[in-house]
């Protein structure tokens, strides 16, 4: 059953695009052929919350029309999904929430505008946990995503429609969103590459917030080249995102040399040993064999340490909800979306107005959405903010500071971090329900980070005896994607040695 | 017992910028409802803010007057609350790190001199606009207009440093002004670009400690402050004197009642949740930059005061009247200049030009008459060629028609007749019309004189040379002459 998810003619971006370029096939030829896998497949995986066929179908058409006039485009006739939480001009956008029901926005993301400049063809929009809180996509409006993998099993999440599309061959690649581990985690389950840039690379323009000091948008693909590929296309200084940073975006294809010779890999031992829930096995193992097959690749492994990091898990989940219980008050039914009816009298709340706002907010939001919106707003509150937000910012800055200490040439001098991506493989279908906290505790070597702003990528780095994918994480230097890119492709090319 | 007042002000100053703070859309006042809004001002998912550098600048530029130091970097913060015209859920506003503290206006108030002092000046954005009525079902509906969401603001926070209300409506007056000097702000009160609040608290006349204090909104012109807070100053003593206790609560003045209402109690007072805003980063200013803020900073009326005063010996009352408003003080000081005359000048400004300006509506810019041409006009009465009788009919006309003022005088033949020979047949005629007058005279009454000289002004259509006049009748009725 497994081998279905990874059909045989799989197609890279790049394949797409220099067949597009060089008139061996059609977009519209590309597109169809996309359309129909979604068509005949998705019932499976749902993925998708939107198909956007005709006017998928309209823009490939067009591309076909400027094919020689359009030939430098980078995604030139490639079809790409976008994660609902993701602004596009007059389509459904919904952060997989009741409350954004019926919801178009009247613009577009900067990374949609930059995806269409480029040529590519937004097919659809995927599937995620409401405004990318979860790390199953199970807390959807639209229902689960499964995995293509095992689909009793998660994709993982937020960006879990974004993975099992990529995964199941519905889609070369798809835009997530990553604010603890929703881009790395999901590639991790689904066996596909994952990348969160640096904060401040990628323009968070027409991104629905949920954390916007950790949220970053990136890439999901088959291969590391194409998520170097698409993120020569998203990253760039936005000047209507004043956290993006105006910094030169690297040739990050050019940078892919196949080998990692004279790279240095940090390892944190000591986080490998930490975790209540503990490290599965035959994750560890994986990612000892991926150590081998790093060196193997020319990279010089050494120890290095995080102390702080162990606290990554209890600062994450103190900063994101505090962030995002100010970031989706905006979601009160006054000016777009649900609202409920207003009701007579109130409930006990006071006014009218305040019973609209309880009623539009109690339908419209998930369970996990209001657990941490009630988490974040308690953490802000006055006599709490200097404990919990305040203490929180403070560790964070540690976790940085460890951070940069690995990095510092004075130190260790490694040019990339090391760590599984997740302690587990893909778990069930609500296997975690019932528990947050364990939940919470598989996020342990994503959040450090989006708490520290350092680009990250998950990597495919074998199976389970049971044929779930294992992902192997890096970690790189603020804007040093260029090199994380590198080491990672140089990797999968051990990796994909003689079977 | 007697009870002092203790008062303090937060005054939201609209900042003079072309755009909005965190997006590209227009402040202009008086658009259709919804007709100045985009994705940003109107909390749209996914939009974001960016900063608008000329509000940063009007920010400075109104810290500096206000002599507060404006801080290296400050931080934008969010304040968290649920209102429907507040699009976002909170107010991008500035808490813990304002961007400038600790300044005062100096100033004189009543012949004395005053200090209030400044706790701070931080930048946020306004909110949109509530519509309660107006509409066919407004009795059952809201609507709601979000051009006036994200017009930048000052919030102007002052110490509790002003005793009475009538002391705290002058110093508001006195805000204002500065705030119209520096070019920051319009002062428009109608149009909601300068707005007030106060904290006021009563204490036993002598005593130290503060008492409760209570915040009250919605004071949007000096009268309303004045009033409200005669009003809740009344209100509290009266508590106090029954031996009854304030209440820390925020209170609205209701204009139509002539009172001041509970609006919300201490308990029942938002817990705004501020945090810093992770959409913007620090706000960092070069010192260099801000000390050419500064220096860029016009005269501010207290100084432009001070300077009338020494350079051109006015009054204080006269000084203080023209340094407020800086087109008539640029005014003066060149008609000053052209007519070598500052007090003629200071008086026909503060005169004849008031009136008339207030008459037509227009500022002085608008007016016909130029520093140049006053200049001249009072050259020529100093010069003895009109009567200042002459000279006001001379400006009446300068006004109207824009004519200079010798043109005016040689095409009318306006000069005034000082010779003697010229004069002599007027003179005569008055004493031969008037004998009962010379009479008078004659018999010691020399107040007769003035009515005689009037006689010959009158008959010379007041061109006669007064002075001279005056001669010649003295020189008839004493020599016996006729």
């Amino acid at each position: 059953m497994a081998g279905a998810a990874r059909p045989a003619d799989a197609e890279t971006a790049s394949s797409i695009r220099d067949a597009v370029r060089s008139g061996h096939r059609s977009a519209v030829e590309v597109c169809r052929h996309y359309l129909e896998r979604i068509a005949e497949d998705d019932g499976r995986w749902n993925a998708f919350t939107a198909v956007f066929r005709d006017e998928a179908l309209a823009r490939a058409a067009e591309v076909d029309r400027h094919r020689n006039e359009w030939r430098d485009r980078p995604l030139l006739g490639v079809p790409i999904t976008v994660k609902d939480v993701i602004c596009t001009r007059g389509q459904p956008t919904t952060a997989a929430s009741r409350i954004l029901a019926g919801f178009r926005p009247p613009y577009n993301a900067t990374v949609a505008a930059r995806l269409r400049e480029a040529g590519a063809i937004v097919v659809g929009k995927t599937n995620c946990d409401e405004f990318a809180m979860g790390s199953s996509t199970e807390h959807s409006a639209y229902g689960p995503s499964r995995n293509p993998w095992d689909p009793e099993r998660t994709p993982g999440g937020s960006s879990g429609g974004a993975a099992a599309a990529v995964a199941a061959g519905l889609a070369p690649v798809a835009i997530g969103s990553d604010t603890g581990g929703s881009i790395r985690q999901p590639a991790a389950f689904c066996g596909i590459a994952g990348l969160k840039p640096t904060y401040g690379r990628v323009s968070r323009y027409g991104l629905l917030a949920f954390a916007s000091s950790l949220d970053q948008i990136g890439p999901l693909a088959r291969t590391v080249a194409d998520t170097a590929l698409v993120l020569g296309v998203l990253a760039g200084h936005d000047p209507h995102d004043a956290t993006s940073v105006d910094a030169p975006v690297d040739d990050y294809t050019a940078a892919l040399s196949g080998d990692a010779a004279g790279l240095r890999v940090g390892v944190p031992r000591a986080l490998l040993g930490y975790g209540d829930a503990g490290i599965d096995s035959e994750v560890l193992a994986a990612f000892d064999k991926a150590l081998v097959a790093l060196a193997a690749a020319g990279a010089l492994v050494v120890d290095v340490e995080l102390p702080h990091a162990e606290h990554a898990v209890p600062v994450y989940y103190l900063v994101a909800p505090a962030e995002a219980s100010s970031n989706l008050a905006r979601y009160d039914g006054v000016r777009y979306g649900a609202r409920a009816a207003a009701a007579e009298g109130g409930d006990g709340a006071g006014s009218p107005l305040a019973a609209m706002y309880d009623r539009t907010r109690d339908a419209g939001f998930g369970a996990e959405v209001k657990r941490r919106i009630m988490l974040g707003t308690y953490a802000l509150s006055a006599g709490y903010y200097d404990a919990y937000y305040r203490r929180a910012q403070r560790v964070r800055s540690l976790i940085r500071r460890d951070y940069d200490r690995a990095f510092d040439t004075a130190g260790p001098g490694v040019d990339v971090i090391a760590m599984p991506t997740t302690p587990a493989p893909a778990f069930r279908l609500g296997e975690h329900l019932q528990d947050p906290l364990a939940m919470y505790l598989g996020d342990v070597f994503t959040v450090s980070a989006n708490l520290t702003g350092l680009p990250a990528i998950s990597v495919p780095a074998g199976f389970t005896a049971a044929r779930l994918p294992i992902g192997l994480q890096l970690v790189g230097r603020a804007f040093g994607e260029a090199t994380l890119l590198r080491l990672a492709h140089a990797y999968e090319r051990v990796q994909e040695g003689p079977a | 017992m007697s009870f002092e007042p203790v008062i303090g002000l937060e005054v939201h100053a609209q900042l003079l910028t072309e755009t909005k703070i965190f997006c590209g859309c227009s402040t202009a006042f008086g658009a259709p409802p919804n007709s100045q809004v985009c994705p940003v001002c109107l909390g749209l998912p996914g939009a974001l803010p960016v900063l608008n550098e000329r509000a940063v600048e009007h920010a400075v530029r109104t810290a500096v007057a206000l002599e507060c130091t404006v801080h290296r970097a400050s931080i934008f913060a969010r304040k968290n609350y649920f209102y429907p015209d507040l699009p976002k859920g909170y107010q991008i506003s500035q808490y813990e790190e304002p961007l400038a503290t600790d300044g005062h206006v100096e100033y004189f108030d009543d012949g004395a001199a005053r200090r209030v002092r400044i706790m701070r000046v931080h930048m946020e954005e306004d909110a949109g606009k509530s519509i309660h009525d107006g509409f066919p079902d407004s009795g059952g509906k809201t609507y709601l207009d979000f051009n006036r969401s994200g017009v930048p603001l000052a919030e102007i926070v002052t110490q509790p440093d002003l005793r009475a209300p009538s002391e705290a409506a002058r110093f508001f007056q006195r805000l204002r002004r500065i705030l119209l000097a520096a070019g920051v702000n319009d002062g428009n009160m109608e149009e909601g670009s300068l707005r007030c609040d106060a904290n006021v608290s009563v204490r036993p006349r002598g005593a130290e400690a503060l008492g409760v204090k209570v915040e009250i909104k919605n004071l949007n012109s000096f009268r309303f402050l004045e009033r409200a807070l005669d009003y809740e100053v009344g209100r509290q003593s009266a508590l106090l004197e029954r031996g009854g206790t304030v209440v820390q609560e925020t209170r609205l003045w209701d204009v139509a009642g002539g009172r001041t209402v509970s609006m919300r109690s201490k308990e029942e007072a938002h817990d705004y949740r501020y945090f810093p805003d992770p959409d913007l980063p620090p706000l960092v200013l070069d010192s260099d930059w801000v000390a050419s803020v500064r220096e860029g900073l016009p005269e501010l009326p207290e100084a432009r005061k001070q300077r009338l005063m020494a350079d051109h010996g006015l009054p204080e009352r006269d000084a203080a009247l023209l340094a407020d408003d800086p087109d008539l003080s640029s005014f003066f000081e060149a008609a000053a200049a052209a007519a070598g005359n500052a007090r003629a000048a200071a008086n026909w400004i503060m005169g004849a030009v008031a009136h008339r300006m207030k008459t037509l509506g227009v500022g002085i810019a608008a007016a016909k008459v130029t520093p140049a041409s006053l200049g001249a006009l009072i050259r020529l009465v100093d010069g003895g060629t009109i009567s200042n009788s002459v000279a006001r009919d001379v400006f009446e006309k300068m006004a109207a028609t824009g004519r200079p003022p010798e043109a005016i005088v040689e095409a009318e033949g306006l000069s005034q007749i000082g010779d003697a020979e010229e004069l002599g047949a007027a003179v005569r005629k008055a004493l031969s019309e008037n004998p009962a007058a010379v009479g008078k005279y004659r018999t010691g009454k020399t107040g007769a004189l003035g009515f005689l000289v009037g006689q010959v002004m009158r008959a010379t259509r007041g061109q006669a040379n007064p002075r001279v006049v005056n001669e010649l009748l003295k020189e008839a009725l004493e020599t016996g002459e006729e």
